[in-house]
């Protein structure tokens, strides 16, 4: 982008149509809340055209999958929030311990699922639009308008390659507040969510458990069992499992377990 | 998967829709609402692409409430209807285009009740009873074939509860919960939840 600066004859698009052929249609010549405060155009060339270039065949293909399992799931005592820690660049393993949940402020946590880049970026975007909030309105943001203020980033970004599966929980005046936000714009409010490719297997063994009075032992072994499940049945979800607790005055970090360690327990516990 | 109906009396207009939200294999939420609240007597039951639905519904919700802050009177349905018809074509040839299917469904003082059909193409079509979805080929023959204008409250209600019992019987999804309302001279009235007759 350096040498935009240099040419000052042709207007920035004009040229990026050169380079990188007739893309969308750049956000910078109107005015739009959505780039919300940033000064260049995020993306020069949309990342679904950057991505097809990744993935030649013959060459190394990186492919962006869902590779994840994270849940949440309201109950009487306030939110369970657990997440494996497996990131995966198509069958290989990036890292084996990443932390999906993005510490928003203490009162606020979003969860990561598909491309850790999209979602670390539009979270620390989020957290930094939660701020100003606060700043402006001398109050905490809201789950609903934090969970609404995501979802419009990834509406203006809609079609274009993103990939986010994400869930904003926190707790604000009308008590425990569960988000689930995705990349194709979807912002729905509920008691319970699980993303990833893990997440059926996630639904299953926490549907299967949940009970409105759960205690709070109970409901985080009830998390770290979806999770450890999950992760025993899909490849793609793996590492440990990072428990949070959404609780009135802010959330706790309950624990970090290994899967294997859990899945050995719960096997002896079996036979 | 996602199912909406409408059916119009003499004096009121009834509508339904599935409350399943689905992604790919999985029922997100089994009690989502899909009917929007345009004003005291106007509802907007939109289905269609994941996220363009409430984007668009509640763009259009606003601008009729706008409309009536700015103007002191409220848009009528016809009014609404062909508001909405004019933004979803003005989208439609545009880079983004809203993949929506819509029933609009009012009660006017001055020209009673009336239903709106609308596709994510922008056609508008005025109707005596409609419905969108994979649903609608089970269904549409049971309101041609027991359809009156002069149907009662009840008899309105029986009729979508047979149509309802068909879906239960031939289609091959499990559509298990339905969101009843009912608009009249007073307003939006919420019936009760549709549900699966015990088979």
């Amino acid at each position: 982008m350096a040498l935009f600066d240099v040419i000052v004859s042709k207007a920035p698009w004009e040229i990026r149509g050169q380079f990188f052929g007739t893309g969308p249609k750049p956000l910078v010549d109107r005015t739009s809340h959505f780039t919300f405060g940033t000064k260049t155009q995020e993306f020069s060339v949309p990342p679904s055209a950057f991505l097809k270039s990744c993935s030649d065949d013959g060459g190394v293909s990186i492919d962006m999958n869902h590779g994840t399992t994270t849940l949440a799931f309201k109950f009487r005592h306030g939110v369970i929030v657990a997440v494996d820690s497996r990131a995966s660049a198509g069958s290989y393993i990036d890292a084996k311990e990443f932390n999906k949940v993005i510490e928003i402020n203490p009162y606020l946590l979003g969860t990561m699922s598909g491309s850790a880049a999209d979602c670390q970026y539009w979270e620390r975007l989020l957290a930094k639009e939660c701020r100003l909030y606060k700043l402006r309105n001398k109050e905490r943001i809201s789950v609903s308008a934090a969970s609404k203020l995501l979802s419009n980033m990834m509406c203006a970004y809609k079609g274009m390659g993103l990939s986010v599966g994400s869930m904003i929980c926190g707790w604000d005046k009308k008590g425990p507040g569960l988000y689930y936000v995705d990349d194709d714009g979807t912002r729905m409010s509920g008691r319970m969510f699980s993303t990833g490719s893990g997440n059926s297997y996630a639904y299953g063994v926490v549907d299967s458990g949940y009970r409105e009075d759960l205690t709070v032992e109970e409901a985080y072994e009830l998390g770290r069992r979806g999770i450890a499940h999950a992760t025993h049945r899909d490849s793609y979800s793996g590492g440990v499992v990072n428990l949070y607790h959404m609780q009135e005055d802010g959330w706790i970090k309950v624990c970090k377990e290994d899967v294997s360690e859990l899945l050995h327990k719960y096997r002896k516990g079996m036979f | 998967m996602e199912y909406l109906i409408g059916i119009q009396g003499p004096d009121f207009v009834l509508v339904a829709a599935d409350t399943v939200a689905a992604s790919s294999i999985i029922q997100m939420k089994h009690d989502y609402d899909k009917m929007f609240k345009l004003s005291e007597k106007i509802l907007l039951l939109c289905v269609g692409e994941a996220g363009d639905t409430v984007q668009f519904a509640e763009y259009i919700q606003k601008n009729v409430q706008l409309y009536k802050m700015r103007n002191g009177y409220e848009l009528s349905p016809a009014a609404a209807a062909n508001f909405t018809r004019k933004n979803l074509a003005d989208y439609l040839r545009s880079r983004t285009p809203y993949h929506v299917n819509l029933l609009l469904a009012g009660f006017d003082e001055a020209d009673g009740p009336s239903l709106y059909y609308m596709d994510y193409l922008s056609a508008l079509a005025k109707a005596p009873f409609a419905a969108h979805g994979y649903g609608a080929f089970l269904t549409l023959s049971i309101l041609d074939r027991y359809y009156r204008p002069d149907l009662s409250r009840d008899e309105a209600v029986d009729l979508l509860k047979k149509c309802v019992e068909e879906l239960n019987k031939r289609f091959i999804l499990n559509l298990k919960s339905f969101s009843v309302r009912l608009i009249d001279r007073e307003g939006i009235h919420d019936l009760e939840r549709l549900p699966l007759p015990q088979q």
